[in-house]
């Protein structure tokens, strides 16, 4: 500080005109990593780590089928959420946005994802040897926008079930469309569907973009996780499969899924809100130092008398 | 020019000098501390560095045989117990290490820049985290992208760094993030290195300003 400007408290620090002890820091550093080490090492052995067996479209058409046929009928019918869900998979309008700030709008279709051909007529094309699957096709394109609406209308509107390997639907004048749910859902159950969906990138793949979505879009990924509180609403972020501690860094980040209005009239628009909020939170706390008033608490709770308490007492 | 001039003028000899002049070894490596610096807040400092070289050492090993070995090995889940462990520890001393500079108010004295580094840092780190979370190939990890998304695409930058990509998301953490991680950490250090430990609060010196008698010279 330049001797004419005045001492700013929060901003200035003399340089230490006192004594000096013997400090081995090389020891320190060497003892603290002999000590984190064997902390890990001990709870690595007390209580090791989680490990759920990861779901496929196989376990949850095996496990649930009615919910598989369920949600593969909405990605055909377009009202399933990957279908309306906006950029960047298409152009289904569900974006978020905050006031005039249209984010994920704007940034565009950059992984294209058409859940009706993706998840749905584009496996059962795939389907060799089975002729009621490529006569049903056959019969879906053929027909008119409108008559394949009328069909996905009356399929809709009937109860789908699944007995004796068949899934089923209650309707009359559904057309193809119980040949064709009923081959996706066998076709899945035999573990045939999965390498169809991730089919892009030839031999190799390392994306699972479209499978991942297809399973987040029934019900059954959310009940197993619910059951475990991973729920948006149930602190999920922060949590962990079993009694394992999560991510409890995340904590002020779940916390504003939790509290209105983000949890209320937010709702929405939620995900983009609490991302902006962490965002200016995040800006706030790095820019501290020149903030003020936020750069005067530590001063004026004092907390630092405890922390160099025996400097302190060594004044008197 | 002389062979002196000519030495004195090449980027080497700068580079080496701007560096030492910097940060000195003597105080790179100290062999004294000030006395105020006898609290056990400051362990937490060296913790979370000595948990982040667990961290890296144990990811290192996770990554020889590949991302799925652990699923399959009693050695690999252990040596992934140890990965998860020493992350959890690495935050829980860094959180501790982040209030404990908060309340010591330790960007005084031209320090801002050591606790924006360090902000970064924990930043970074809960992203290096996040996409070693989503790169489990479990339950945990198709649960967590899958949520995830939705947040991440409200911002626009879900367009371009896809939760859902496995290959992308293991890139990420295990090739991107550590290194700026990394890099932000020594410069963290450098920085902590060549101010030195912030000093107490000077309460005489607060008492004084407030009331005006302050000496001019007393801070810098």
């Amino acid at each position: 500080m330049s001797p004419s400007k005045k001492f700013r408290p929060d901003v200035d620090a003399p340089d230490w005109g006192g004594k000096y002890f013997p400090y081995d820091i090389v020891k320190e550093g060497t003892v603290a990593l002999v000590v984190v080490l064997i902390l890990v090492l001990g709870l690595s052995w007390l209580f090791s780590s989680p490990d759920d067996k990861q779901q496929t479209l196989q376990t949850w058409s095996q496990a649930d089928p009615v919910d598989f046929a369920t949600t593969a009928f909405t990605e055909l019918n377009g009202t399933s959420g990957v279908a309306g869900y906006g950029a960047p998979y298409n152009n289904g309008g569900g974006e978020q946005s905050a006031y005039f700030l249209h984010l994920q709008k704007w940034m565009g279709v950059r992984i294209p994802v058409n859940t009706a051909n993706d998840f749905v007529l584009y496996p059962l094309s795939t389907l060799a040897n089975n002729p009621p699957v490529t006569n049903a096709l056959h019969v879906w394109a053929s027909a008119s926008n409108a008559q394949q609406a009328a069909w996905m209308t009356a399929y809709g509107a009937g109860t789908i079930a699944y007995a004796n390997g068949v899934v089923t639907n209650s309707a009359t004048g559904t057309g193809p469309l119980p040949v064709m749910i009923n081959g996706l859902t066998a076709m899945a159950r035999q573990g045939a569907l999965a390498a169809q969906i991730i089919q892009g990138n030839g031999f190799y793949s390392t994306d699972y973009t479209k499978p991942a979505l297809f399973l987040a879009d029934g019900t059954y990924l959310e009940n197993l996780a619910r059951a475990q509180n991973l729920g948006g609403d149930q602190w999920g972020m922060m949590n962990e499969t079993g009694s394992w501690p999560g991510q409890p860094w995340l904590w002020a980040y779940t916390t504003l899924y939790q509290i209105p209005p983000y949890s209320t009239s937010w709702g929405g628009n939620a995900d983009v809100a609490v991302w902006l909020t962490m965002m200016i939170a995040t800006v706030i706390l790095a820019l501290l130092p020149f903030i003020p008033g936020l750069r005067s608490i530590p001063r004026w709770v004092k907390v630092y008398r405890l922390i160099w308490r025996e400097h302190y007492k060594s004044l008197k | 020019m002389s062979v002196d001039t000519e030495i004195s003028r090449q980027w080497t000899t700068r580079v080496r000098k701007g560096v030492v002049d910097y940060l000195p070894p003597d105080k790179m490596l100290p062999d004294t501390q000030p006395n105020y610096v006898a609290s056990w807040i400051y362990v937490f400092g060296v913790t979370t560095l000595a948990a982040m070289i667990i961290v890296i050492g144990t990811g290192c090993i996770l990554a020889i045989e590949g991302p799925l070995w652990w699923h399959h090995s009693t050695l690999g889940h252990f040596v992934n117990s140890m990965h998860l462990w020493s992350c959890e520890i690495f935050f829980f001393a860094m959180v501790v290490h982040l209030w404990g500079k908060y309340f010591m108010a330790a960007w005084r004295g031209k320090r801002a820049m050591t606790w924006i580094t360090g902000v970064v840092v924990f930043v970074t780190s809960i992203a290096t985290a996040f996409t070693g979370y989503v790169s489990q190939t479990n339950f945990d990890s198709q649960w967590i992208s899958t949520q995830a998304k939705d947040g991440i695409n409200s911002t626009g930058a879900g367009a371009f760094w896809n939760v859902l990509n496995l290959g992308q998301m293991l890139m990420w953490h295990i090739v991107l993030l550590p290194i700026v991680a990394t890099l932000l950490v020594a410069l963290h250090v450098v920085l902590v290195r060549h101010r030195g430990v912030v000093p107490p609060f000077d309460e005489a010196a607060i008492k004084a300003a407030k009331s005006g008698t302050a000496p001019k010279e007393v801070a810098s």
